[in-house]
């Protein structure tokens, strides 16, 4: 029989205001191995802490039942208290009666007798606990990085600056990401490559970076500390070790044709390119979808021109296996799809753009060189309409996003800023739901454009935008002046929603990462831990969690970073002792946990038993390595033979529990 | 297979020559249509009062009568077909409506929405398929700038009536590759005509009827179909008649090689 400890915390008014605390603790006093009950203001407090220490002295507790918030929030405060007044930490229970009690219900007769029978399960389950002890798994010193954009970039300088080895795996041919398409950056109207490159070339020369561009994550395995990845490195047909990048093979191929991504299609590449003179690593690539050589083996001008002899048309994918301690997942955003609004006529008329697609029509390395200019007929445009929140904060979230994208408004201000800059000419206006500018110097960026460059800011939505004779007829509602108003535009700019990048819904499962409804990645704890996936060892950086802007995704890529450090600069981790554990005597040898286990943590062997008569039988049993194990539970459950059971929550506790609460 | 159809007043008067073009095709393709029996007018205007059941009752009348038989109706009518699929939905969603309705009416079994209200052009999509129609026909238009002019009443509000993408219908699109032509897209095919404001203020929907004519042909379009009559009322009534209008079943029928039969 234990001795068990019973401690009802008040948590200030949070619990004591909806529970009589007292009547729960004279209730649970009432338990049977119960010898001691008492409450306190806050239990988690240096003095309530004391008490329990005490107490265990005092009455030689065996096991310890604490009626108070979440186990999220406090279970490893209170293990830590028992473990120093000598009691193993897995002898105590947390009973939630906060979370689960006295924040949701308001009538306190009903929420008092709901925390005793919470106690009561506790108190049940304590009965039948047993000390427990951690293991330690070794650490692999090494962090993956996954995406290569401005996010990917910072975490992996941040955590290479600290000593350790780490990879960064990016999908396109060149690391960057969307910043390298940005062209100048809100609000000091820095030039975006100007800041970028110098860190893109940072990441090509650190030794303790690795770049696997033109590469996709294929597969993990394992868990925190001890992740096994494998990475797709797809075919380039371009050996990289020997190629130079000196581009001549990017003017000499015939097949100019191909849409150029950098720019979004809106002017053409070959089919062998390099994404832009500062691409990092700089070496061409063979797009296997225009290439005449690849489809019908007719041409092979870019294998006779390279002075290298770098083109193999041959080239497989390769796949490399690599260890990891660490994963940061930095997969980014991409505006979404514009072809449900074609109320502005985006599909209709080659003059309604993206924001994106203007700020390559504002570039010098974009398709016009830098000069504004329209891409149906060349023309300079002389009134520029831009309309915000295309597609964020739409209602109903068929046709849109339910959420704010956050960094719209600013680049809508420095667009429309830039335009009147460079080109007084022109009638700006933009339109808008409302302005939101919360970030330092964001919302006297914003005045600028409207007091000093005369930007009309006119607060109301474009209904319709009809592309005739040449000009883009704007339809369009005043709501301050409660007037329509009609607009014939040369240049109709949309502000689209961002949404995750498409490759992180199937990234999450992979990781077993959770997101978000909208497929952002969810991190640990929305204020505290706002760079951790609850998945322990896997970290999010930049907007694959949620908008941002580049202030705010290298600030957050450094936190990623910060956490990755710390998980690497430790040479073992404490394993969690609550791993699954067969009855090998059970065990028929079904498999069907180990079709379960998403952590490969279980196997099966042949194992020699005695049988009768001085026999020996073999029998297939599972077996479990603990190092692995993440104690989920989903073993138990689908082994028939009940020879599963999970440590310190067994099949037994569970069902006392249980049983303490419909009693 | 047979279909129970639902004409419509204003094509049996007006618009007849959607329907009567639209019969002809039907049994051209193998869907015949078969009206039902003591249908009446649909009200031509959704009543959106919530309390209002006198208006919704000849609808539901109509939809109970076609669950007898087979449990679909097919109308040629924007109108119509707009009234009808909110007044089924009103039976299948709103419990307040359907239990006043079917108090009011006294049907043997009550109505609960279960009749799938169809148009003519889902017919052609879905059971008689692009291919199929272009498979049959005999004299395709080949050549013809044709806009589709989609009007309000098939589209809005897409969330109940779920006919095509508001904003990006492809329907009589497809349907005019279908039967040989080329399909103009231009901006203003999804905007309302002015549709009854025209009795009331008939220089505001001649403005915005003249709107939708200039930028069809502006963007090319030799000539405009729609499905709807009061479409055609206002975009050839009230406009200056540049572009000529024609219901989507005529030339279906002439594509068909159905016309000269009848003269």
């Amino acid at each position: 029989m234990q001795k068990i400890g019973v401690f009802v915390c008040w948590c200030g008014s949070n619990i004591a205001a909806t529970v009589d605390v007292e009547a729960v603790s004279q209730a649970l006093a009432q338990e049977p191995g119960v010898v001691f009950s008492t409450n306190y203001q806050y239990m988690c407090s240096q003095t309530g802490q004391d008490l329990i220490r005490d107490k265990i002295k005092e009455y030689g507790l065996t096991g310890v039942v604490v009626c108070s918030c979440s186990p999220r929030m406090h279970e490893n405060t209170f293990r830590k208290t028992c473990e120093k007044a000598g009691l193993n930490p897995y002898m105590v229970e947390i009973a939630n009666i906060r979370e689960q009690c006295s924040w949701i219900h308001k009538d306190k007769a009903e929420a008092t007798e709901k925390a005793i029978i919470l106690g009561r399960a506790a108190i049940a389950k304590v009965q039948l606990n047993a000390p427990l002890q951690a293991g330690t798994s070794p650490v692999k010193k090494r962090a993956l990085v996954i995406g290569g954009g401005i996010a990917g970039i910072q975490t992996a300088l941040d955590i290479a600056d600290a000593g350790f080895q780490v990879d960064i795996v990016e999908k396109k041919p060149t690391i960057g990401g969307k910043m390298t398409q940005i062209d100048k950056t809100f609000p000091t109207l820095d030039c975006a490559a100007c800041i970028l490159t110098p860190k893109m070339v940072d990441c090509a020369q650190n030794e303790n970076i690795h770049i696997y561009a033109y590469s996709e994550v294929e597969a993990v395995k394992g868990f925190v500390g001890n992740f096994k990845v494998t990475i797709r490195k797809k075919a380039r047909f371009v050996d990289t070790t020997k190629c130079t990048g000196c581009g001549l093979c990017t003017e000499k191929c015939p097949q100019k044709k191909v849409p150029n991504e950098f720019n979004l299609g809106l002017d053409n590449r070959r089919a062998i390119y390099i994404p832009f003179a500062q691409a990092v690593p700089k070496v061409a690539t063979i797009d296997p979808d225009y290439c005449n050589m690849l489809k019908n083996g007719k041409c092979g001008v870019c294998a006779k021109v390279c002075g290298a002899n770098a083109i193999d048309y041959k080239q497989q994918d390769e796949l490399i296996e690599e260890e990891y301690g660490a994963i940061v997942a930095a997969t980014g955003f991409n505006p979404i799809d514009l072809s449900k609004f074609n109320e502005f006529g985006y599909s209709q008329s080659p003059d309604v753009v993206s924001s994106l697609e203007f700020e390559r029509l504002m570039n010098a390395a974009g398709p016009t060189g830098g000069t504004l200019l329209r891409p149906s007929d060349g023309k300079h445009p002389h009134t520029i309409v831009f309309v915000q929140c295309v597609g964020s904060r739409c209602d109903g979230g068929e046709k849109g996003k339910p959420y704010c994208s956050k960094i719209c408004c600013m680049y809508t201000a420095k667009h429309a800023m830039l335009c009147r800059e460079k080109y007084p000419d022109t009638d700006v206006y933009v339109f808008y739901i409302d302005v939101r500018t919360p970030g330092k110097n964001f919302d006297e960026f914003y005045r600028r454009a409207v007091e000093e460059y005369g930007v009309h800011y006119i607060k109301g939505m474009v209904g319709k935008v009809v592309p005739e004779n040449g000009k883009l007829k704007v339809q369009a509602s005043d709501l301050l002046d409660n007037r329509q108003l009609h607009i014939d535009a040369d240049m109709v700019v949309l502000a689209a929603a961002i949404e995750p990048d498409k490759s992180a819904r199937p990234l999450a499962t992979m990781l077993t990462a959770s997101m978000d409804t909208n497929d952002f990645f969810t991190e640990a704890h929305p204020k505290l831990r706002p760079v951790e996936s609850p998945t322990a060892g896997i970290f999010l950086s930049g907007a694959c969690q949620g908008p941002k802007d580049i202030p705010e995704t290298v600030a957050q890529a450094g936190a990623a970073a910060s956490k990755v450090i710390g998980l690497l600069s430790k040479d073992h981790l404490l394993c969690n002792p609550c791993t699954a554990q067969p009855d090998e005597m059970m065990c028929n040898g079904c498999s069907s946990c180990e079709k379960v286990c998403p952590y490969g943590a279980i196997t099966y062997i042949d194992k020699e038993f005695r049988g009768p008569n001085r026999t020996t039988l073999l029998r297939r049993v599972a077996q479990v390595n603990p190092a692995v194990c993440q104690g989920c539970g989903a073993c138990t459950v689908a082994c028939m033979s009940g020879a599963m059971d999970l440590k310190g929550f067994s099949n037994r506790q569970i069902m006392a529990e249980v049983d303490a609460i419909c009693k | 297979m047979t279909y129970p159809y639902f004409p419509g007043c204003t094509l049996k008067t007006k618009g007849a020559e959607l329907d009567a073009c639209g019969r002809k095709a039907a049994e051209a393709l193998g869907f015949p249509l078969e009206e039902i029996p003591d249908w009446q007018c649909c009200g031509a205007v959704y009543p959106l009062a919530k309390d209002e059941i006198a208006t919704r009752l000849s609808s539901v009348r109509a939809l109970a009568a076609s669950r007898e038989q087979g449990g679909k109706l097919v109308t040629l009518c924007s109108a119509c077909y707009h009234v009808l699929k909110r007044v089924n939905g009103d039976m299948r969603n709103d419990d307040d409506i359907r239990r006043k309705v079917n108090n009011y009416l006294e049907l043997e079994l009550p109505y609960f929405g279960e009749t799938k209200v169809l148009h003519y052009l889902e017919v052609l999509r879905d059971t008689v398929g692009w291919d199929e129609l272009k498979k049959k026909v005999t004299k395709p238009l080949t050549g013809r700038k044709i806009g589709a002019y989609y009007g309000c009443l098939l589209l809005r509000p897409s969330r109940e009536l779920g006919f095509d993408d508001p904003e990006n219908p492809s329907i009589i699109e497809d349907f005019i590759r279908a039967i040989g032509a080329e399909p103009v897209i231009y901006a203003m095919r999804n905007e309302c005509c002015g549709g009854y404001t025209t009795m009331e203020n008939n220089t505001y929907a001649a403005k915005q009827a003249q709107k939708i004519v200039d930028n069809a042909r502006n963007c090319g379009a030799e000539m405009l179909i729609t499905a709807c009559p009061l479409c055609m009322y206002n975009l050839t009534k009230n406009t200056d008649g540049s572009v000529p209008v024609k219901y989507f079943t005529e030339l279906l029928a002439e594509a068909l090689g159905l016309e000269e039969q009848n003269g």
